[in-house]
């Protein structure tokens, strides 16, 4: 193996893995203050690219509706990813609202709650083919794609964007959860959740707060996997998602460190195996990869064994 | 008055905890309720945070007033951000996965005054001087004692105006206790009015001035620490004397 051929998957590798890491990021907090499986996770992640795709091709002026006038990138690019993530954040706000939090007032068992989620998920998948229909779109081109050479590896500056900006996200999100009284009630919740209502916190607000957080989370890869991969397809959310699910659960479910290093295995892994092998064995091996891993640590790797609380 | 209680019946599903049982705490008190282990006196508390629900349970008939308003109408957070009642669980639960001085912070949730919450932190930290010391440890690294004084101390974060404690004793050597009970008495002195749920009686009539005696989801017997004490059945049955 040549040097520049480590290099050029290193970076690929680095590019697929921040997709997983962010979107498993998603599962993870979702997880940590509820106990719940949001199987709806990854066609949020769905939603967050065909919002971005909506709101790009519109700001670019590329829809039926045009603007009087053109706009500059440098306000197309943040203009669409904050309006995506904020419609995003409403469609996982939503969810939890009309969907979780009736059951869970209820009592329901979490394995109700579970289905629940697998059923929403489905239901935006198909809800999409069924308005958008079958063909696939086309994600707008919201950065001019620069590629640079280098010996034997290439690079785009789209690739370089999607790896900084990853990881700028998944510092602020460490920041959130170690640093501000949001995020240490979410920690807090994790431990012991009939606790966290004594010390005056509402409970569901924390909830809504972690569903915004992962919506926008995935809203943002989305908008990241859109532009790196451009065809939307409505059925991508699945794809995506269940890897992500399973690239969370390997770090450790419930653990935002694991949900990440999580990301970037799997990630590692498929790149690495379709560099050496035909890629009809990249999942294959991916996969039983991860599960040696959970046969070795059946917690995962940052996961600790749930204690019970007397 | 400032807790009043009417009638309270509680029941698990088809399973009836609480048959009525009705009693009163006055501003600046300590009052004790005991009775044994399953008597429903932690099932009386959680009443008043508004948690039964989480814990399976459901109050169906009577009241629970604070300063005359009906408590029932509160969700739980505002139970402790509005009316200043705080809870001291049973087994402690304190936050093990974050530190001393997150779980002191957290209980101040609902707090937005900084400086006061400084304030508070030092009066914590007067009166547990052990919690100062090991601030920056995870609280699950805390002995049983301290983490008592932590959860203790998580609730005078709210400068409530009642306390209410779940079993505080439980669990602690006698030393430990007595140091705990001396500190509760002081945070009753300052002005915080107390409700104490106790399995040992002996300790629960020592401190405090009034007593109310449940058995198996009725209380029995009420009065002054004094006349409790003398009561030859609390004798025979809580006191082994």
């Amino acid at each position: 193996m040549t040097l520049d051929f480590f290099i050029q998957n290193f970076i690929n590798a680095m590019q697929w893995g921040s997709f997983l890491a962010l979107i498993a990021v998603g599962y993870t907090l979702v997880y940590g203050v509820l106990l719940l499986i949001n199987f709806a996770h990854g066609d949020i992640f769905m939603v967050g690219a065909y919002t971005g795709y909506f709101i790009g091709t519109f700001l670019t002026n590329n829809f039926e509706i045009k603007l009087p006038f053109d706009l500059p990138s440098w306000v197309v690019i943040p203009l669409t990813i904050v309006a995506t993530m904020f419609i995003t954040a409403l469609v996982g706000v939503a969810i939890e609202r009309i969907a979780y939090r009736p059951l869970r007032n209820r009592g329901a068992h979490r394995l109700y709650l579970v289905i629940t989620a697998l059923m929403f998920g489905l239901l935006l998948e198909y809800g999409n083919l069924a308005l958008l229909g079958a063909s696939d779109r086309q994600f707008p081109n919201l950065f001019d794609k620069i590629i640079y050479s280098i010996g034997g590896i290439t690079v785009t500056n789209i690739k370089i964007y999607v790896i900084l900006l990853s990881f700028l996200i998944m510092g602020i999100l460490w920041w959130i959860v170690q640093k501000t009284r949001w995020g240490m009630a979410m920690r807090a919740i994790s431990y012991d959740r009939l606790a966290v209502p004594l010390m005056g916190i509402s409970v569901d607000q924390i909830i809504l707060f972690t569903f915004v957080l992962g919506s926008s989370m995935a809203a943002l890869a989305g908008i990241m996997y859109g532009t790196a991969f451009p065809i939307l397809r409505f059925n991508m959310g699945m794809l995506v998602g269940w890897q992500a699910f399973i690239a969370a659960v390997v770090g450790g479910i419930g653990s935002i460190r694991g949900a990440m290093v999580g990301g970037y295995i799997l990630g590692f892994t498929q790149i690495f195996v379709a560099a050496f092998l035909p890629s009809t064995y990249r999942d294959l091996i991916a996969f039983v990869v991860l599960l040696l891993i959970l046969a070795i640590k059946p917690t995962g790797l940052f996961g600790v064994p749930r204690r019970t609380k007397v | 008055m400032l807790l009043s209680i009417k009638d309270l019946v509680v029941s698990y599903g088809a399973i009836e905890a609480l048959h009525g049982i009705s009693f009163d705490v006055e501003e600046g008190e300590i009052a004790t309720l005991i009775g044994a282990n399953g008597a429903g006196k932690s099932t009386t508390l959680w009443s008043i945070v508004r948690q039964i629900t989480e814990m399976g349970g459901r109050v169906v008939s009577g009241s629970i007033e604070f300063k005359g308003e009906d408590l029932l109408k509160y969700p739980p957070h505002d139970i402790v951000n509005q009316l200043g009642i705080t809870l001291v669980p049973e087994g402690r639960r304190v936050f093990g996965n974050l530190s001393v001085l997150e779980n002191l912070k957290i209980a101040a949730y609902g707090r937005k005054d900084n400086k006061g919450i400084e304030e508070d932190f030092k009066r914590v930290f007067k009166i547990f001087p052990r919690l100062e010391e090991r601030k920056s440890q995870l609280a699950d690294l805390l002995s049983g004692g301290e983490q008592q004084m932590l959860a203790v101390g998580r609730s005078m974060m709210n400068r409530g105006k009642l306390m209410l404690l779940d079993e505080p004793s439980m669990g602690l050597a006698p030393i430990l206790v007595k140091e705990l009970f001396e500190n509760l008495a002081k945070i009753n002195q300052e002005g915080t009015t107390i409700l104490l749920v106790e399995q040992n009686a002996h300790l629960a009539l020592r401190y405090a001035t009034k007593a109310y005696v449940i058995e198996t989801g009725t209380i029995t017997l009420s009065g002054t620490s004094e006349e409790v004490e003398k009561n030859p059945e609390v004798k025979k049955a809580y006191l082994g004397t």
